[in-house]
This record gives structure tokens, sequence and C-alpha cells, in this order.
């Protein structure tokens, strides 16, 4: 009769290792997303309709495609053009555009937000159109959609699971592994669950509290 | 008739209403006035069962009120009321606000319900509105619609509650006319109201609400022009 | 570029993925129907439940929302095997996006009930309605326009998850067809590619049709 080895603390190491790579993947597709968000968002905001719909509708593609699908595709590019990215790039590049299709619509919400008689306020004052977005509405419109990005944010580190399908262990390839070897699908998966938990849910009452703190002033 | 007996109110600690006796007669107009507080309004909410009462009876055509065997649904239907905010319901049309319920709770067909909706909504002059949604019209508008709405249920007695308080200035007259014309035609109407010149105008009887008691009660003439208790003088002065 | 495309078997297949495109929108629609159902119950239970109801619901909510979609699958897939329950891929699939939906919708649903003042009952009750027609009549109807641009959302998601199935070996949903394809063929890129195209039409016809039904509904 075999019983499954038990849980050991290797196990839960390789386990928090896989959440590091979790994170090392959310940290850099938020900073790709973002960044890409914020020009193409200014761009929308603030550009004629023949500019602001074509990258309003190539970014909605990225929406309505599932982000497994849009791996897979980034990945055959990187073969097919024999291009010999690592994993790891391919991966943050396919999740930080995903992400900067939504994050453009954040911020275009956001500068929108922002009266057009506060930004003539401070064009009127001699201050140049870059130093105005700088000073003015960058400042006003992160405020307004700070809790969204969060949420954004929160979602990309929840999709980062998707890319154990092009071969990268993540948080939950690593509990996989480890149930493969110790036979105990639900409690290994549970101890996953909880580390998503906590890297999440802190960070989601945080967005919320300032949502609200926000929406009282 | 509606008999009201004795009636407490409380809202936890809060004793809104201390003993509330009035009598109002088919036919007449009755108008409550007072402070804000001073559970007039509370008082109409209780007439038609929206709010329980704790002691004390209230009976209209014989049938008490709060008595656990009374279908209040079916009471209701003899009862209108209109209120402060005019609650239209903004997802139906004009039309479709007023049809609701006679056809629902009257279970009248939907031509029987139009043709009463149609009449109705006639009468307060909003003939040309019936296809608009509650949001294209103005307060007026939509508070004459909710006297229409509560009209088509052809009600024995009507129940205004402060109907004019949330309207813009220029806009309070038109619904003080359809008061004024309902009067006429005999409607048995209770009327809580801050509009003085009116309340004076249309009543048969004013009561004055003083701390959930009424203080005093009498034909206009005797509250406006010579009034007996103290508070209703000073109560007076402040709002002349 | 050394790189040849080769259309001519994807196109050869086509029927095939479409068939998957069919069980998609089965999975999707399933779940979103199933999910609603549940939201409704975990925002009562949230509303007007007791102590442990509500505790639950909120287990099950913050749980949905707080962990990626694929794990609640693999929950479900893998995890449910510990209670001696064989789960195949296409009910570990439609259970895990009916308990991902029924998370999200909650919270949708619980803002939707506060969306219909109470002042509105009120003026129903007066006319005589009783609790179930005023319900039906008054605030439900005004509750949907509150949640349903939430909803569509939510049905487009309901979509695009149905994509994970093929990770716990699902073969027959349009992604599952795909990777079959795939596997036999090595044409990654256009097989891919194509389901891709597809999964933009159906997601892009269900958003058209969703706004073209709130136009006729909320008129208001």
């Amino acid at each position: 009769m075999f019983f499954g080895a038990s849980l050991s603390w290797n196990d839960i190491l390789f386990m928090l290792s896989g959440a590091v790579t979790t994170i090392a993947i959310t940290l850099a597709s938020v900073a790709i997303g973002t960044s890409l968000g914020v020009l193409f968002g200014l761009a929308r905001a603030g550009s004629p309709w023949w500019i602001s719909w074509p990258i309003g509708g190539i970014l909605d593609i990225f929406r309505s495609i599932p982000l497994l699908i849009q791996l897979v595709l980034f990945n055959s590019f990187n073969s097919m053009f024999r291009l010999h990215w690592p994993t790891y790039l391919v991966a943050c590049l396919c999740l930080g555009i995903y992400a900067a299709a939504f994050c453009t619509e954040i911020v275009r919400s956001g500068v929108t937000a922002v009266p057009t008689t506060t930004r003539r306020a401070a064009r009127s004052l001699g201050l140049t159109w870059f130093q105005e977005v700088v000073s003015i509405t960058l400042p006003m419109a992160t405020r307004i959609v700070f809790p969204s990005w969060i949420g954004l944010a929160l979602g990309v580190m929840k999709d980062t699971a998707l890319v154990l399908w092009i071969g990268i262990v993540e948080l939950l390839r690593s509990s996989q592994i480890v149930t493969t070897r110790v036979q105990e699908p639900l409690l290994v998966l549970s101890i996953a669950g909880l580390i998503y938990f906590l890297m999440s849910f802190p960070i989601a009452r945080l967005g919320a509290q300032l949502e609200k703190r926000w929406r009282i002033q | 008739m509606i008999e009201i007996d004795n009636v407490h109110k409380h809202f936890g600690t809060l004793h809104v209403l201390k003993g509330v006796s009035l009598n109002v007669k088919k036919g007449e107009v009755l108008s409550m006035i007072g402070g804000s507080g001073s559970g007039k309004s509370t008082m109409l909410m209780c007439i038609n069962g929206l709010e329980g009462i704790q002691k004390g009876s209230i009976s209209v055509d014989g049938i008490d009120v709060h008595a656990k065997a009374t279908d209040l649904n079916k009471l209701r239907r003899r009862i209108g009321i209109v209120f402060q905010q005019w609650n239209a319901f903004p997802h139906l049309t004009v039309l479709e606000n007023v049809m609701l319920a006679p056809r629902k709770v009257l279970g009248k067909s939907k031509q029987e319900a139009e043709a009463i909706a149609v009449q109705q909504l006639g009468h307060v002059g909003l003939g040309e509105k019936l296809r608009a949604f509650p949001s294209r019209l103005s307060g007026g508008q939509q508070q004459r619609m909710a006297i229409a709405r509560a009209l088509a249920m052809s009600p024995d007695y009507m129940l205004f509650d402060e109907v004019t308080s949330a309207l813009d200035p220029q806009l309070v007259g038109e619904v003080l006319d359809t008061l004024r014309m309902l009067s006429k035609e005999g409607m048995t109407m209770i009327v809580v109201t801050h509009e003085m010149r009116f309340a004076r105008e249309v009543s048969d009887r004013v009561a004055f609400f003083c701390q959930g008691q009424i203080h005093e009660l009498g034909t206009p003439e005797q509250i406006f022009d010579s009034p007996q208790k103290p508070e209703t003088a000073d109560f007076l002065r402040s709002v002349l | 570029m050394a790189y040849t495309f080769q259309w001519r078997p994807v196109l050869h297949s086509l029927p095939e993925m479409l068939w998957g495109a069919l069980v998609t929108l089965e999975i999707a629609a399933l779940a979103m129907a199933i999910g609603t159902v549940f939201a409704i119950l975990l925002a009562l239970a949230k509303r007007s439940g007791g102590k442990t109801l509500s505790a639950l619901a909120d287990i099950w909510i913050e749980t949905a929302r707080n962990t990626p979609a694929l794990f609640q699958i693999y929950l479900i897939y893998f995890g449910l095997g510990s209670f001696g329950l064989r789960v195949d891929s296409y009910s570990a699939l439609l259970l895990g996006i009916t308990f991902n939906n029924a998370g999200y919708l909650a919270e949708t649903f619980r803002g939707g009930f506060s969306a219909v003042p109470e002042t509105q009952t009120r003026a129903a009750r007066s006319l005589g309605l009783g609790q179930i027609r005023t319900m039906w009549h008054i605030v439900l109807p005004q509750m949907l326009r509150a949640v349903f641009h939430a909803m569509t959302n939510q049905m487009v998601w309901s979509i695009l998850m149905t994509s994970l199935g093929v990770v716990v070996g699902l073969t027959s949903d349009l992604t599952g067809v795909t990777q079959q394809l795939n596997v036999v063929t090595y044409r990654t890129f256009e097989y891919f590619f194509v389901a891709a195209c597809l999964y933009y039409l159906i997601s892009k016809i269900f958003t058209i049709s969703a706004r073209l039904l709130a136009s006729r509904l909320f008129r208001y």
C-alpha cells in the first residue's frame, strides 16, 4: 500500500519560490502595462477621433480574446521568427500589453474626469501642455483612478497563473508539482489558495478603503 | 369617515405621536399645520398603515386599519396618498405609471385602465405627456402625475404629505391648483402643508400639531384669525 | 523570415472549431445562469442572513475574487478528488466558472439592491400593490438596469474563462479543439490565430446585441 509522502518544509519553500515568480511577473507586467496605458490613455483622451478610435479598437481586441490564446500566439511568434526570447520575457510582454489594454481605459476615464475648466485655468497661468499634464491633470486623475488601478494590478496577479501553460513554474504550477509528489491535492491547493489570498486580499481592502475615503472628500 | 382615537406612536425611544384624536367626515378638507417634527406627516402614514401604531386606534369607514385581520392592500385602494418626493416610477411612462395599479390591483383590462389613466391625466393637465418618461417631466408635472396615479384608483380619501415642499417656487402654483380643483369636486382630503394661505383658502377645518399632539383644532378663521393657544400664535407669527 | 503560413488545413477544420465555439457558448451561458442564481442567494445571505450564513457567503465571495479562476478550476478538478469525487474536466470548468461568476455577481447585486430607493416600495405599497407585485413591477425592473452592464461584462469574462478548460484536459470547447488540432499538426500560430478571431467575433456579437437589447429595454 502506498501513502503519499508527507508535505515537507522544502515543498513549502518551493511553493513560496513559485509565489516570488508570480510577484515578479506581476510587477514587470504591471509596470509595462501602466507605462503603455498612460501613454495610450493620454492619446485617447486628448486627440481627435481618427487617432483615438483606432487605438481604442486595437486595444479592445486584447480585451476580447482569452489571455491563454494570446500567450500561445505570442509564444509561437517567438519560435516562428526564431527570436529566442526567454519565456519570462514573452510572458511579461504578453501580460503587459494585456494590462495596457485595460489601463488605457482607466487612464482615459481619469483624464476626462478632470474638469476642462481646471485644465484651462492652468494653461492660462502660462503652463505648457506638458507642464499642465504633469502637474495638474495626472495628479488629479491618479487620485480618481487609483482604486481601479489597484483592481487591475490584482487582476494581473491572478492572471499570471496562466503562464504555466507556456512552461513557467509560478505559484499554481509549483503547487501542482508538489501535488504529484505528495498526493494531497486539497491540502496543497489550499495552501496555494491561501498564499494567493494573502497577496490579494489586503491590497484589495486597501483599495476599497481609499476609494471610500476619497469619495467622501 | 376617518376616526382617529388616542393614537400613540414611537420611533425607538422617540415618542412621535402622543394621543392624537380626530374625526374627518366624508367630503371634508382638513389641513394639518405645524413645525417640522410635530408629527403631522407621521400621522398621515399611520392612516393608511404605512407606519404602525403602538396605542389607540384608527378606523376608516369602520375598518380598523391596524387590526391584524385587515387586508391593508384592499384598504389602501380607498385611500390615495401623494408624497413630498413624488416617487414617480422611472422605468414606466406617464401613462403606465397611472395604469399600473388599476390593472394589477383592481384587475381592470388594459383598455379600461388606459381609459381611466387618460381621463385622470387629462384632469390634472397632463394629457399631452402620456408617452413621456417621468425623467422628461418637471417636478410639478411629476407631482401632478403622482396625484393622477392615486386618483386612478378612485379613492374615497386623499392624503397629501407636503406635496409642494420639494418643488421649485414657480412650480408650486400648478400643484396647488390641482388640489383646489379636487376640493371643489368634493373629495375628502387630509392635507399636510406649509402653505398657510392655501390651507386657509381650501380647508373646512385646520389642525395645529405641536410636539405630537393636536394643540388646536378649528375652522380656518378660528385658527388663523383668533388662535386660542400661545403656541399656535407663535407658530403662525413665525411662518406668515 | 523562414516561416511559411499554411492556412488551408485550418480552413478545412473550421467546422470542427465552430462546433467547439458552440460548446464554449454553452458552458459560458450555463455558468452565467447558474452563477446568477447563486449570486442572488449570496447577496441575500449577506443582506439578511444570520451570522453563519453571512460568513459562509463572505468566504465564497472573497475566495472567488481573490484567487485566480484557474486556481478555482484546479481546486474542483484535483481537490474534490480528496473527497472521493471524480470530476471530469467539463464539469470542473463549468463549476469553476459558475463559482467565479457567483462571487463577482454577488457584489454587483448587493449594489443593485441599494440602487432602488425605499421610497419606490413605499409609493407602490400605498397604491395597494402587494409585496410580490411591488418586487416584480417596481423594484426588479429598476434593479435590472442597475446591474445590466456589469452582467454583460461578466458574461464576456465567462466566455473568455472557458478557454481555461484546456489546462485540465477539456477537448470539446473552442480552445480544446484548437489544441487537439495543434498537437496533431504543429501549425500552432495558424490554428490559434483563427481561434482568436472566433473568440473576438463571439465577444463582439454578444456585446453589441447586449447593447441593442439595453437600448430597447431601458428607454427611460
